[in-house]
């Protein structure tokens, strides 16, 4: 479990780190190393070079985002989840993300772990890909061309695979504020605590808008749009558009009687705490 | 009189170092010096004859020293190309197999060992394996306990039916029995692969000394004594020029009582062909698929029984799943085999065991070694009689207990040991009045009614169990009183985190009279104690301890001995007190206990004060030789501790565990344990080992298992998918209550502690599961999905 020899590189300034990932083709960006190191070890990935980026200057920034219109909290790629889940403005500006990120892993690696990797990293199984695609949210990108934004919508192509670019850096995620009025939820069944949930569902509720977002269910983060249906038949008007497939740890059943039952949990939460405001 | 410390809460010796992060592991050896690293290449498929290896790419890498295959080894000695040692045949198992070192032309499991690598350090050695060609002929896997009985591919292909062994026992008739019962049941219950999975996983340290012609081995094992005896025969040393040193071990659980790994022969093989220290250091993918696993079983029983649920005949056929090898012989389902019986009488039982061959890894013991899948398929079979009468459960197995006035108990089966299983002392039906008070038995259907009412399940499972501890053959003690005053014990078995050197501290401050500050405990160093056996079997306390009392009380005999002659008193009227020695009764005429290690080893040369003491114009008569004609020099004790057969602990658990009617989730609301293993030397250990075995056995019971698919690749192999339970899935509280009916067979009343706490976990959870859901439970481990696919298939 030792990883194959690659180059470290530790730039001082985004555009240096842009220009190293555009010299080497089979590099990869290194934040928390919570995902990247744990597969380097296990030789499942041998990038040429690592680009770290732990020595740029102002990428931890987590701040409200108040001229756009909507609002929203933008947290910048080197925001360690323990920071963004300990920052009293984004549990006022968009409570889910708090919720959600209480599930992520342990204390230990909330430390290092930052809440931008992990939505770059695009784990079905991971919590902030979820928030991000039901909240619709964007990512901020910047590669040899410049800065783009990319829309949640956009984001998620297959397992482990986003449309940022090899040669890209995120730097940072913008999370819009919630609807006054709206409320969310969000709850998942995990084996052990803190271990990456065998189901996982967040929800938005607005008005009449119902949508819920689904952690390892999918290949991808998955959002369903549940407006309008009967509280009763929530949980299958939500299968109905779900395939949840089995592992080692939980059968296709049980993982749809775990769709079945926390989407109306979810649901109901979400929807009291529209009425009551937290 | 200073208090005895025997049955104190004497705190850990071992802790202020272990928790700051002061101990020593074999890692940790030789990390200052130029010390190289190995690596492994290890098969990838479960079954396979290799056609070739081609380790042409890593000749020239930088940074590799050597690389060993099987055609290799024969350049140490002929020895070390032959099979790995079988530790333990039994007639019964005919048809053992071992594995190579290094694989010779078939593997047998994904993970076993095909090439060395010595590196300059593990990266390098990890390349290296990485460049290796194999080309490998696949076979066809056999996994699983079915597809080995369906035998329609064989494992070894000179094993027919992949039956490695096959043995019966019985007392009495129990198909005859049975037949004329007036009630009889049948039960097929499986239980699923686990493992021990220390923290630290296996790791070995070589270095050759050519000019003292020596080997020194720092080995994470169980058995020092053991990896000495193996290294010196397979390298063709005499044992007198091996040095095997265990340091601090983080967790054994039984695996590392298996030895020889291959690496602890391959990595002094290479320190010795190279010159150099040489490092192997498990990874955890490693541990995972070449260490051992344990507790496979698919289990048959039938059995007869009258009205009031008492046995009237037994009969267990049981299927054993021992992996690609035998190196262990038959020693955890012999264990299975007998210790089913528990605190009961059967009075007509037969049992017969298949041990089995697949392609995957092999099964050794792990903590309880057999005993909870016994636990399992007996009490598994209580519950069902209960359920069948319509009784409760504490009553048909009161209605089947040994009584108190029945011990010695013979129960007519030859246990592991090779000896009766004869259960020496016990109290069972106090036991039973004791875990039903702590656990509210008798409350406990009014709670489940009013839970119910809220739409909650809750269920309650009681287990019981009888452990043979402590099995010989022997283990031994040195006891040194230094000049200082300062006491040096050392006893051979090993230590991987037991405490120790705080229990044997205590009872050597008890038996010599010292300050228990003043004691100083080594464990596991062949230098010390060449004569030793292992740490496993709950044997250390019964074994060492008694083998310390020993030796304790012959280094007190001879301290009086000295001190009478120095005091010019009668032996009987010296008290040894916090290391002085002094006539009772009148405390001004003493000897402290390092003036009488001076007074003992009688000197020509004046080093110190202290030693002028003892030279030849101060002591002795000299009419007479200086050391008499039966007496040594120096103020020591040594002795050795070997029973008759092994003493038998008792135990009984009950949980309560509420299961969640949408999602199946299983929580546990109380757990308690009752627990009798003779005189406590310290309380808090004991209460310690308890609470860790509860900790491995909601492991075993909820949460662990080994995914092989049917290819034999194992999916699991990792911390993120092997669910060990974190504290967060362990009972905030355990509670626990003892019972002490001392053991007849030794100096101290005690029995052994270390394996209780796990034995009866599949069986207490399954019963409490069983309980809260209506539905019977015959497969263990249970997953909330299996639990929701039960339901659905009962619904
Ligand atoms: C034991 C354990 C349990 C865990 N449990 C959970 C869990 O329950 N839920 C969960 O969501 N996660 C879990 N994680 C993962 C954790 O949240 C990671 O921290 C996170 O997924 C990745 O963030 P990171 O900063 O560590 O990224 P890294 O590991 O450094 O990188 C991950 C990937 O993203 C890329 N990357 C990272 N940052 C950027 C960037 N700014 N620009 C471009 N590419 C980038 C890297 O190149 C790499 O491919 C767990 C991890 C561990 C070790």
């Amino acid at each position: 479990m030792k990883p194959a020899p690659f180059d470290y590189r530790r730039p001082a300034t985004l555009a240096e780190a842009v220009a190293a990932l555009a010299g080497e083709p089979n590099a990869k960006v290194l934040a928390g190393g919570q995902s990247l190191v744990p597969l380097l070890s296990m030789r499942l990935a041998a990038p040429a070079m690592l680009v770290d980026i732990n020595g740029i200057p102002g990428l931890d920034a987590i701040e409200v985002v108040t001229d756009d219109g909507v609002g929203g909290v933008r947290v910048g790629a080197l925001a360690r989840h323990a920071a963004v889940l300990a920052s009293p403005e984004v549990r006022r500006v968009q409570p889910l993300v708090s919720l959600a990120l209480a599930n992520v892993a342990h204390a230990t690696i909330r430390n290092r772990g930052t809440t931008v990797g992990s939505i770059v990293h695009a784990d079905a199984a991971a919590e902030m890909p979820v928030v991000l695609s039901l909240l619709a949210g964007s990512l901020d990108v910047e590669g040899p061309g410049g800065r783009r934004t990319i829309p949640a919508s956009e984001l998620y192509l297959g397992p482990l695979e986003s449309s940022v670019g090899h040669d890209e850096i995120a730097v940072s995620a913008y999370f819009p504020a919630l609807a006054p009025g709206a409320g969310v939820a969000f709850e998942e069944i995990a084996r052990r605590h803190g271990d990456y949930a065998l189901v996982g569902a967040a929800a938005l509720v607005d008005g009449d808008s119902v949508r819920v977002g689904y952690l390892s269910v999918s290949d991808v983060p998955t959002v369903v749009d549940l407006s309008g249906v009967a509280d009763d038949d929530l949980g299958e008007a939500a299968l109905a558009q779900l395939d949840p497939a089995a592992d080692i740890h939980a059968s296709a059943a049980y993982r749809a009687q775990l769709v079945r039952v926390l989407t109306g949990r979810v649901v109901r939460s979400a929807r009291a705490f529209a009425e009551e405001g937290t | 009189m200073t208090t005895k410390l025997m049955g104190q809460k004497v705190q850990r010796v071992e802790d202020q170092r272990l928790l700051r992060g002061l101990g020593r592991y074999v890692d940790d050896v030789a990390v200052e010096q130029d010390v190289l690293h190995c690596a492994v290449l290890r098969s990838p498929h479960a079954h396979a004859r290799i056609v070739d290896i081609d380790v042409e790419a890593v000749l020239d890498v930088e940074g590799v020293h050597a690389v060993f295959t099987w055609e290799d080894l024969a350049s140490c000695t002929p020895q070390m190309a032959e099979p790995l040692p079988l530790l333990i045949p039994h007639p019964a198992l005919t048809h053992g197999r071992t594995q190579y070192a290094l694989a010779k032309d078939e593997v047998n499991y994904v993970g076993e060992a095909i090439v060395f690598v010595v590196a300059d350090d593990r990266y390098v050695a990890e390349d290296a394996v990485g460049r290796i060609r194999v080309d490998y002929e696949l076979l066809p896997p056999v996994v699983g306990i079915d597809a080995a009985r369906a035998a329609r591919t064989l494992v070894h292909e000179d094993v027919p039916g992949n039956v490695g062994a096959r043995l019966e026992q019985h007392v009495g008739d129990a198909p005859a029995a049975i037949a004329r019962a007036p009630h009889r049941l049948e039960l097929d219950l499986t239980v699923e692969r686990s493992a021990c999975m220390p923290l630290e996983g296996r790791g070995t340290v070589a270095r050759w000394d050519p000019d003292l012609n020596r080997l020194q081995v720092w080995t994470s094992t169980q058995s020092s004594t053991g990896v000495r005896a193996a290294v010196a025969v397979k390298m063709g040393l005499d044992l007198g020029q091996v040095d095997v040193i265990t340091p601090d071990v983080g967790g054994g659980f039984g695996v590392k009582i298996n030895h020889p790994w291959p690496e602890e022969l391959l990595v002094p093989m290479a320190a010795k062909a190279l010159g150099r220290t040489v490092k192997f250091t498990e990874d955890r993918r490693e541990h995972f698929i070449s260490a051992a696993h344990e507790r496979g079983q698919v289990q048959h029983i039938e059995v007869g029984f009258d009205d009031d649920g008492r046995l009237l005949g037994l009969d267990v056929e049981f299927w054993h799943d021992h992996g690609a090898y035998t190196p262990y012989g038959l020693i955890v389902p012999i264990i299975t085999s007998t210790q089913l019986l528990g605190p009961y009488k059967p009075q007509n039982y037969r049992v017969v065991f298949e041990s089995i061959y697949t392609n995957t890894v092999m099964v050794t013991p792990y903590r309880g070694a057999g005993r909870p899948q016994g636990c399992y398929a007996m009490e598994r079979t209580m519950d069902a009689i209960a359920a069948y009468l319509g009784k409760d459960r504490t009553e048909v197995r009161a209605a089947n207990f040994i009584q108190p006035d029945e011990f010695p108990f013979d129960q007519g089966l030859i246990f592991q040991d090779g000896r009766e299983l004869e259960y020496d002392s016990g109290d069972y039906p106090a036991m039973l009045e004791k875990i039903k008070a702590l656990v509210g038995w008798d409350e406990f259907p009014a709670f489940q009614a009013e839970m119910a009412a809220l739409g909650r399940r809750v269920g309650i499972g009681l287990a019981c169990y009888v452990e043979g501890t402590g099995v010989g053959p022997y283990e031994g003690a040195h006891v040194h009183v230094e000049t200082s005053g300062k006491v040096k014990v050392a006893t051979g078995l090993t230590t991987q985190g037991q405490g120790h050197a705080t229990v044997f501290a205590q009872l050597v401050a008890d038996e010599l009279g010292v300050k228990f500050e003043d004691v100083e405990v080594v464990t596991g160093d062949t230098r010390r104690m060449p004569y030793a056996v292992g740490t496993f079997a709950s044997r250390a306390a019964v074994m060492s301890g008694s083998a310390i009392h020993l030796a304790a009380k012959r280094a007190k005999e001879k301290a009086l001995k000295i001190a009478a002659e120095a005091l010019e008193a009668d032996e009987k009227d010296l008290q040894i007190v916090d290391g002085v020695v002094s006539v009772k009764g009148s405390p001004g005429t003493s000897i402290d206990l390092g003036t009488v290690s001076v007074l003992s080893n009688p000197l020509r040369y004046a080093f110190d004060e202290a030693s002028k003491a003892a030279t030849q114009f101060s002591v002795g008569d000299p009419g007479k030789p200086p050391v008499p004609e039966d007496d040594e020099p120096g103020l020591e004790g040594k002795d050795f501790y070997s029973p008759e057969r092994a003493t038998f602990a008792s135990g009984m658990h009950a949980v309560i565990v509420e299961t969640d009617p949408e999602t199946a989730e299983i929580t546990i609301l109380k757990y308690a344990v009752v627990h009798d293993c003779g005189h406590l030397i310290n309380p808090m250990i004991v209460e310690g080992q308890i609470h860790g075995g509860v900790a491995q056995g909601v492991g075993g019971a909820l949460y662990e298992r080994m995914a092989y698919d049917e290819s034999g690749q194992l999916l699991n192999a990792s911390f993120m998918d092997f669910l060990m339970p974190y504290v967060t899935e362990v009972p905030d509280g355990i509670d626990i209550d003892h019972l002490e009916t001392p053991s007849p067979l030794n100096p101290l009343g005690i029995k052994g502690a270390g394996e209780a706490g796990v034995i009866p976990s599949a069986a207490v959870f399954a019963a409490a599961i069983e309980d809260a859901e209506g539905i019977v439970i015959t497969a263990m481990p249970i997953s909330p999905s299996e639990l929701y696919a039960l339901r659905l298939e009962n619904s």
